[in-house]
């Protein structure tokens, strides 16, 4: 860096230095000094604002639910649990859960019974009991939701874990 | 009467304090009028002398200056909404119904906060496109276009962030909604969601961010860009003036002899 500056003339220098050079290359060595320094901060500045508005722990519900008894639960019958966001269906193959977070943009879906489908007050997205999207806009089906039985023989559903369609529980 | 009150008028400013503020002097000559404005620190913004054609409605129909009006209404009506509100999962909600029910004058200031800003964001976009059509968007202007963009995009976020404070059905999903639009940004989409969000569901860390994007940051951008605006309308010569541009003369069409002559 500093051998290309050699060439140039000291304009205004104070004579300080011992060649005519000398004394533009220090100010050049500075600047560039200082600014590095400032874009090491400034990018120092960036990482840490980035990592301070990125909560490290959250205070959001457990990603598992206990839906309770199976016995609970009809056969043929859609349950919906409003806070947890998702759907417990007994169907005649067994149980299942199904997210009831529409995949268009996160609205809370509804159960018609009326007209025996999963419909979205916002956009109106439609899917069956089943989560197969039966029109848009939702570009995906409703995921189905890792489902187990517990010690207690209580149904749970992992809300965080995301099965392929097509999996039921049977008790 | 009105005589008697020009002249206390006169003599307040002749007095020692008044003086001591305003330093332009005591005179009405021009140059003490364009003194008064480039010497105070809120008007030097603007240009000491104004085409009396810019003043009139049908020029500019007002709308930038409106668009001002709202804007100091939701700052002088939001910051006492401020002493009632709490930006909490458990409280703002009830805070909200308190302002309306309870506070007196609450509902007063809540409903003059609302809609000053559904008329701020209706303001902006009639200013934008009488701007527009009157072509005072064009070169040396471009600058402050840019910088109206700017102010028009802080409107919308400042209108954005002010929705959620309720805490009703409304607020939540509207968030919900536009949250996820902003994670359909390609690669740094769920980042994006989760910064803004402060997690990854509309909840308590969402509602504080969106309340000090509201009623600090946003706000404060929005001045600083404002004064850019005001400034830079005295920078490029005034408020657009159709037929007194340069620009307008060339555009007229060449005569037909002229044309032959070629």
């Amino acid at each position: 860096m500093s051998e290309e500056k050699k060439n140039t003339p000291a304009e205004g220098g104070s004579g300080l230095g011992s060649q005519p050079g000398n004394e533009f290359d220090r100010r050049a060595f500075f600047v560039k000094l200082g600014l590095g320094s400032l874009s090491i901060a400034a990018a120092g500045t960036a990482a840490f604002s980035y990592q301070f508005l990125s909560p490290n722990v959250l205070y959001e519900p457990s990603p598992i639910v206990n839906a309770g008894k199976p016995e609970n639960y009809a056969v043929d019958s859609v349950t919906m649990d409003v806070n947890a966001g998702i759907y417990l269906i007994h169907a005649q193959e067994g149980f299942f859960a199904l997210s009831a977070v529409c995949t268009h943009l996160g609205c809370l879906t509804a159960w018609k019974p009326e007209l025996g489908i999963i419909a979205c007050p916002c956009h109106g997205s439609k899917f069956t009991r089943y989560g197969v999207k039966i029109e848009g806009p939702a570009p995906r089906p409703l995921p189905w939701l890792q489902t187990s039985i517990s010690d207690e023989g209580d149904l749970m559903v992992d809300r965080s874990i995301t099965i392929r369609p097509m999996q039921f529980v049977r008790v | 009467m009105a005589k008697t009150i020009t002249n206390y008028f006169e003599e307040l400013r002749g007095t020692r304090v008044w003086r001591s503020v305003f330093r332009s002097g005591t005179g009405s000559s021009t140059l003490h009028r364009a003194l008064a404005v480039q010497q105070n620190v809120f008007l030097h913004l603007f240009s000491t002398k104004v085409r009396t054609r810019m003043l009139s409605f049908s020029t500019t129909w007002y709308l930038g200056t409106l668009t001002f009006g709202t804007f100091l209404i939701l700052v002088a009506t939001g910051i006492p909404l401020m002493f009632y509100y709490h930006p909490s999962v458990p409280q703002a909600y009830a805070d909200t119904k308190d302002l309306q029910f309870v506070v007196s004058s609450g509902l007063f200031l809540r409903n003059l906060h609302r809609w000053s800003a559904h008329a701020m964001v209706f303001l902006v976009f009639a200013h934008l496109f009488k701007v527009f059509y009157r072509g005072a968007y064009r070169p040396p202007r471009e600058f402050n276009w840019v910088i109206g963009v700017i102010l028009l995009l802080i409107t919308l976020l400042l209108s954005y962030t002010g929705y959620l404070l309720p805490w009703d059905q409304l607020a939540f999903w509207a968030i919900t909604v536009g949250s996820n639009i902003a994670s359909a940004v390609p690669v740094m989409g769920n980042k994006v969601h989760f910064l803004m969000l402060g997690g990854n569901v509309v909840n308590a860390n969402a509602l504080l961010r969106f309340y000090v994007l509201h009623c600090m940051i946003l706000p404060l951008v929005a001045i600083l860009f404002v004064a850019v605006h005001f400034w830079r309308i005295r920078k490029d010569g005034g408020l657009y003036a159709h037929q007194s541009e340069p620009g307008r003369v060339a555009a007229e069409p060449v005569p037909a002899a002229a044309k032959g002559a070629q």
